[in-house]
């Protein structure tokens, strides 16, 4: 897996995940989210458009990424699952603990201004 | 017993075509050790080895890739504990229109009656115990044995 953060003029942080997020390299994810968080990041959007598979422990990862961020007051968003990727967020009931956007673009737009 | 050196992660694959009168008409062997950096390639060679893509639809082809990563995820983390002087055997097999794929680690085993379903509602924020629940629903049937170390998992062509 790599992975490529970037901020948005509105200060969302958006990191995308390319090749695989599974239990081999998801700790990378997890940390990159802890470090953007100790820097007072709060708003998050992981795009998973250039990503092949998301294994069990990837999908645990988000869990605990996403109460680490509401911890904090913050927020995260994903985007971009194909339709593989989406089956497993609603075969898991996933779906129903993330916003999930189309898009890295709308999940952006998501937030409050 | 001394732990394996990076040499030992090479992996070990067996693939015969078998008499007709069996009725398998692809077996194949891997000998996997206890390092999470092998999954994908296991699945890799699994998938290239047991099943073309013209087999199986690209659904079914991405429902046992998640269901084998997952099985071997299970086997090296939560079995052998990632110890590297253990094993994990996989055995797969083709045969008419299904697929088998035995998976068996060197742990105690556990039950996996137990396991709790990841999807009640008090249960979605835990970060792991997704794995067994996905393959149950991947595959066609799943069997375990008796000890609990050795999954057996089968998928049919749809």
């Amino acid at each position: 897996m790599a992975f490529t953060a970037t901020k948005d003029a509105t200060g969302v942080y958006l990191i995308r995940v390319e090749g695989q997020l599974i239990v081999g390299n998801r700790q990378e994810l997890k940390t990159a989210v802890q470090e953007a968080l100790e820097h007072a990041e709060r708003r998050f959007v992981i795009d998973f458009s250039r990503t092949g598979y998301i294994d069990s422990s990837g999908l645990g990862a988000l869990v605990s990424i996403s109460k680490k961020v509401r911890e904090q007051g913050g927020e995260l968003r994903l985007s971009g699952l194909n339709e593989d990727l989406r089956s497993l967020f609603e075969l898991t009931k996933l779906d129903t603990l993330f916003a999930i956007s189309d898009t890295a673009e709308r999940a952006l737009g998501g937030f409050p201004a | 017993m001394t732990a394996p050196g990076p040499a030992s992660l090479r992996l070990c694959l067996r693939r015969r075509r078998v008499p007709s009168a069996s009725g398998a008409t692809v077996q194949v062997s891997l000998r996997v050790p206890s390092d999470v950096g092998c999954i994908e390639e296991v699945v890799d060679l699994l998938m290239r080895h047991c099943c073309s893509d013209s087999w199986l639809c690209r659904r079914s082809r991405f429902n046992l890739r998640v269901a084998v990563a997952e099985a071997l995820a299970n086997a090296i983390v939560a079995g052998n504990r990632e110890d590297r002087s253990k094993w994990v055997e996989v055995q797969a097999e083709l045969r008419g229109d299904q697929i088998r794929v035995e998976i068996t680690d060197q742990g105690t085993g556990f039950d996996p009656n137990l396991v709790v379903e990841p999807i009640e509602p008090e249960e979605l924020d835990r970060p792991n115990g997704r794995g067994l629940f996905l393959i149950r629903h991947l595959v066609d049937d799943v069997r375990f044995n008796p000890q609990g170390n050795s999954i057996c998992m089968i998928l049919l062509r749809h």
